[in-house]
């Protein structure tokens, strides 16, 4: 059985280095081509007509003037009359014509007529005794679910705990499959108990989500010698990627489809299409280079990517691009559910802490949403929880980056963090000493805990809270820990070895700016034992052998895995033909440094394309796949911990926070490349600044509408909100070994509650919930002030 | 049109010429005027002097973009970003804001940054182009660009190139900025990822190599 192991440190030549993205110089000269830079022959320009109320119904569409005016190609309704809109900005009417002037205007001349229905926008605390239970799901129920986009596993677990009214026929399964709704979902409704007695009751904006209790939490709390009660929050913000969602679509044939999509899932949108084009999936051809920012929000073709087709085949075929305006991205494309909490928590003197208790509630828009994981990473042994989902109309969620972590985080941190203010302890100290009930990773948080507050300087600068309020600036320190999973997706790759010594290496996955092309090829030059930019590497399109989606930190163990389980079967197979002539046998051979040679007697080598060139005429081609039981070990692996910090500096006069450093430290196992392992970190805690202090959808309770659609008002942290940054990766021993683990999610956790942390031991108050913008500051300060 | 206003009438046979100066335009908007949907030269009698109108039809347009010269008939109201990316095919500068907030569209303009989405294209006839496409000179970065490399200062990278115009233009300016100089001369341009990190090195970088 051929090793597959990852070698260890001092065999390899390239994996756990320093290496420069390979990408770069495209990117930095604008060679590089996103799906927005697509420009097909004889393209046309797609604009859409959106609904501007948050929940009404269709009355009426009249689209015969946009038909007639010059230079429009073709006019789609997407939603026509009877259809309920359930956000404001949703697709109704699209156009395709010559250019954009031309479609714009066409949009301009389209009438709809609307029933306008109640909504609702509000995150607020629900009023008491709102929250309904969740009854048996009908099929118009489901449908809906689908309208509004909830997340494949939410609906399966809403379908396997409440059951179903009616059992549906194959028909109205392949309904919902045009619909959207995954196979899991369809096996759920499949499986799902039969409560046919209970009709559709009238649906709650407010659903009881979850209630759960561990331990005794009455005994907990009767034990506890200091509790501390607080409330927190986080909003819902939008994913706002700088390239739009979008894409290009055009008929090859009549029932060939040819797509340039920004999507973080190549390989699995031809079976998202299939079934609403009415198409095989092999009839469906994606291609992507580049995508400017998914961040979870770009997994599905979505209702646009399906209209675009349609509207290209109403145009003969031609190719039609439909990417949205700013303030569609930022109103329809995916926000991050909001999380809120009336949180009570229980410790001994000593600080152990011994009892929580939760009332919680948030939004996914008209979804709902489940509880996020609380209390975070710390398993306390007695607790009661109970979570409310709040249906409204501010749009559908979506996942971004560790879905329900960062909210958990700010809940649960936070509340701890004023617990440990209570004790009048010093929180690395309090968390310290309650580091037992992280387990399994205490080892890991105790020695990633060392290091960061020595980066941070921790012991200088913390204070306790309110001892520091001399002059109109104030500082101060916080700290918030995390955790994640990740493992690798599946992923399958060809590998191909070319008797003229050069190498390709083919693969359906898509490289979101995390450094994944490069890290494929460090993994597949490292093996083969030759210069990455001996072999080409050809990502993003569905012609390649597929790989999964970039989602949950899978992408990294799902494509090193891949590739290196098919760099080192190709390698050994090219060992077998190159042998005979070295007078060796092939386990005794190693490829090194551009040569193939016998182990330990270097008399005995060929350079690689001398050993290539043994290959005969015929090229040698290898799958290389994950997962594969029949090629152990596992080369990724799953759970991580991490720490970080935050000094921040509060102008207590005009409520200004600063933040003025930040210090990451994170385990990810195995680190295939410490430059973009870093980076993606350094970008975590910029994005993370950038929701603390700024990022909030706001919606007009007035009309509905998201007030702040574009890139002024919804602001993003820039060069001038940005600090000293340290980041620390934990590899060595300890790490290497536990296989290549991915780092999308985690660092991006922890920046919202260490900087609330930091504000509140700053200005020696509580700032309830994000963004921490001034009013809020000074609100805050108010309160104590007058308290 | 309204042809019972004396001030107002059309003649048919002047030169084509796109240029509108601030103060015919200040004219033009002054009066009430329906223009017919063609193309072609045009001017308006008002506030007795002639003055040209263009549009709403295509007219045609000419640039200097890199260099090279380039043609095409456009509808007034089309910006620099929107010709440069659909007509002229230099997809370099990137659609993100489309209203002069986040600078991915920034290219240079006489030589000075500015937002190419809020510069209308016939604005920009007779004013030397320059894209981030031009920066690479016979397949060698630019000493900015290999410093984005080197820090790893791009990760989605639909930013970079606006940033990379943007931190030419300014460095050329400030060859030793100081801190806060990069601060306030740079904050033209946003980022989702997070790269700024890697930028503040690039300009720490040139910073050093220009003393």
């Amino acid at each position: 059985m051929p090793d597959y192991a990852w070698p260890d440190a001092e065999h390899r030549t390239l994996i756990g280095k320093r290496i420069t993205r390979v990408d770069s110089p495209a990117k930095v000269s604008g060679q590089a081509k996103y799906t927005y830079d697509v420009h097909r022959p004889g393209m046309l320009y797609g604009k859409v007509l959106r609904c501007p109320y948050p929940h009404a119904k269709v009355v009426s569409v009249d689209t015969s003037a946009a038909e007639k005016m010059p230079g429009v190609k073709a006019v789609h309704i997407v939603q026509g009359p009877g259809a309920n809109i359930h956000w404001a900005g949703d697709d109704i009417v699209a156009v395709a014509a010559v250019d954009e002037r031309a479609a714009e205007d066409a949009i301009g001349a389209i009438k709809v007529t609307y029933q306008q229905l109640p909504y609702l926008v509000s995150d607020a605390e629900p009023p008491q005794g709102a929250a309904q239970e969740q009854g048996p799901l009908s099929m118009d129920d489901i449908d809906d679910m689908l309208d509004n986009q909830v997340p494949s596993q939410q609906m399966v677990n809403q379908i396997q705990q409440y059951g179903i009214t009616a059992k549906p026929t194959e028909d109205i399964l392949k309904m919902l499959k045009s619909d959207g709704a995954t196979d899991a979902v369809l096996d759920a409704i499949r499986a799902a108990t039969l409560h046919p007695g209970a009709g559709t009751q009238t649906k709650s904006n407010y659903q009881k989500a979850a209630a759960q209790t561990l331990g005794d939490p009455d005994k907990g709390f009767a034990e506890a010698e200091v509790v501390s009660e607080g409330v927190y929050g986080i909003p819902v913000i939008t994913h706002c990627c700088l390239e739009s969602h979008g894409s290009i679509s055009e008929w090859t044939d009549e029932d060939h489809l040819f797509t340039h999509i920004s999507t973080q899932n190549v390989s699995g949108i031809p079976g998202q299409m299939a079934e609403p084009l009415k198409i095989p999936a092999t009839n469906i051809h994606v291609h992507q280079d580049h995508i400017g920012g998914g961040f979870g929000s770009k997994f599905s073709p979505d209702r646009w990517g399906i209209y675009t087709a349609e509207i290209s085949k109403k145009a003969d075929g031609k190719p039609v691009r439909v990417m949205l305006e700013r303030d569609a991205e930022l109103k329809v494309a995916g926000a991050r559910p909001s999380a809120y909490a009336r949180v009570k928590v229980g410790a001994k003197k000593d600080g152990t802490i011994v009892a929580w208790q939760s009332e919680s509630w948030g939004t996914g828009g008209p979804g709902g949403g489940g509880m996020p994981p609380i209390p975070y990473v710390f398993t306390i042994p007695n607790q009661r929880k109970q979570h409310t989902a709040i249906r409204n109309n501010i749009g559908p969620a979506r996942a971004w980056r560790a879905p329900n972590h960062p909210q958990a985080a700010v809940l649960t941190m936070c509340a701890l963090d004023d617990l440990a203010a209570k004790l009048n302890m010093d929180p690395v100290e309090f968390f310290g000493k309650n580091l037992d009930i992280t387990k399994p990773r205490q080892d890991i948080y105790r020695e990633e805990l060392a290091i960061a507050s020595d980066l941070m300087g921790w012991k200088q600068k913390w204070h306790p809270r309110g001892q520091n309020e001399s002059g109109g600036t104030v500082r101060g320190v916080g700290v918030s820990f995390h955790t994640w999973g990740g493992r690798g997706h599946s992923s399958d790759c060809d590998l191909t070895i070319h008797p003229d010594g050069s190498v390709d290496l083919k693969m359906g996955s898509q490289d979101l700016g995390t450094g994944t092309r490069t890290c494929i090829l460090m993994v597949a030059a490292d093996t083969l034992g030759i210069p990455m930019e001996a072999i080409q590497l050809q990502i993003g399109d569905t012609n390649y052998p597929r790989s999964g989606g970039s989602g949950g930190s899978t992408t990294i163990g799902g494509v090193s895995s891949s590739t290196r389980r098919g760099a080192v079967d190709a390698r050994d197979a090219l060992f077998a033909k190159v042998a005979p002539s070295l007078n060796a046998q092939p386990d005794q051979l190693e490829c090194v440094n551009g040569t193939v040679r016998v182990k330990g007697d270097s008399s005995k080598s060929l350079s690689w394309k001398e050993a290539c060139s043994k290959l005969g005429a015929m090229p040698l081609t290898v799958r290389g796949k994950n997962p594969d039981k029949d090629k152990p070990p596992d080369l990724t692996n799953s759970g991580v911990g991490g720490v970080q910090m935050a000094e921040v500096e509060v102008d207590i006069e005009t409520g200004i926070v600063k933040v003025k450093k930040m210090v990451a430290v994170q385990d990810c196992g195995l680190v295939v490349n410490l430059k973009t392992a870093e980076s993606q970190c350094h970008g975590a805690l910029i994005m993370g600044i950038s929701y603390a202090l700024f990022e909030e959808k706001v919606m007009d309770q007035a009309t509905g509408r998201m007030l702040n659609a574009d890139m002024q008002f919804y602001r993003l942290a820039g060069l001038n909100d940005i600090p000293e940054l340290v980041v620390h990766m934990m590899t060595g021993k300890g790490y290497d070994e536990r296989g290549v683990i991915g780092l999308g999610e985690p660092p991006v956790i922890s920046p919202g509650a260490a900087i609330s942390n930091a504000v509140a031991n700053a200005i020696g108050v509580r700032v309830s919930f994000l963004p921490l913008t001034p009013d809020r500051v000074l609100a805050a300060l108010g309160q104590k002030a007058g308290a | 049109m309204r042809d019972d206003d004396p001030n107002l009438k059309v003649s048919e046979d002047k030169p084509e010429s796109s240029r509108v100066s601030r103060r015919d335009f200040l004219k033009i908007s002054g009066i009430s005027v329906a223009v017919p949907l063609v193309a072609g030269p045009q001017t308006v009698l008002a506030a007795g002097e002639e003055v040209p109108v263009h549009g709403p039809g295509k007219v045609p347009m000419e640039f200097t973009i890199n260099g090279k010269s380039y043609k095409a008939n456009l509808e007034p109201r089309v910006t620099l970003l929107d010709a440069l990316r659909d007509e002229f095919e230099l997809t370099g500068a990137k659609r993100v804001c489309d209203r002069a907030e986040c600078g991915a569209c920034t290219v240079l303009m006489e030589n000075k940054p500015v937002y190419a989405c809020s510069v209308l294209a016939i604005e920009a006839q007779r004013k030397p182009i320059t894209t981030v496409e031009a920066l690479m000179q016979n397949g060698k970065l630019h000493p900015v660009q290999q410093a984005f490399v080197d820090s790893d200062a791009s990760q989605c990278g639909f930013c970079t190139p606006g940033f990379v115009v943007a931190c030419k233009a300014f460095l050329d300016k400030h060859p030793q900025p100081s801190p806060e100089d990069v601060r306030r001369g740079l904050s033209g341009n946003l980022c989702r990822c997070g790269t700024y990190h890697g930028i503040q090195q690039v300009i720490a970088q040139m910073a050093q190599k220009g003393a």
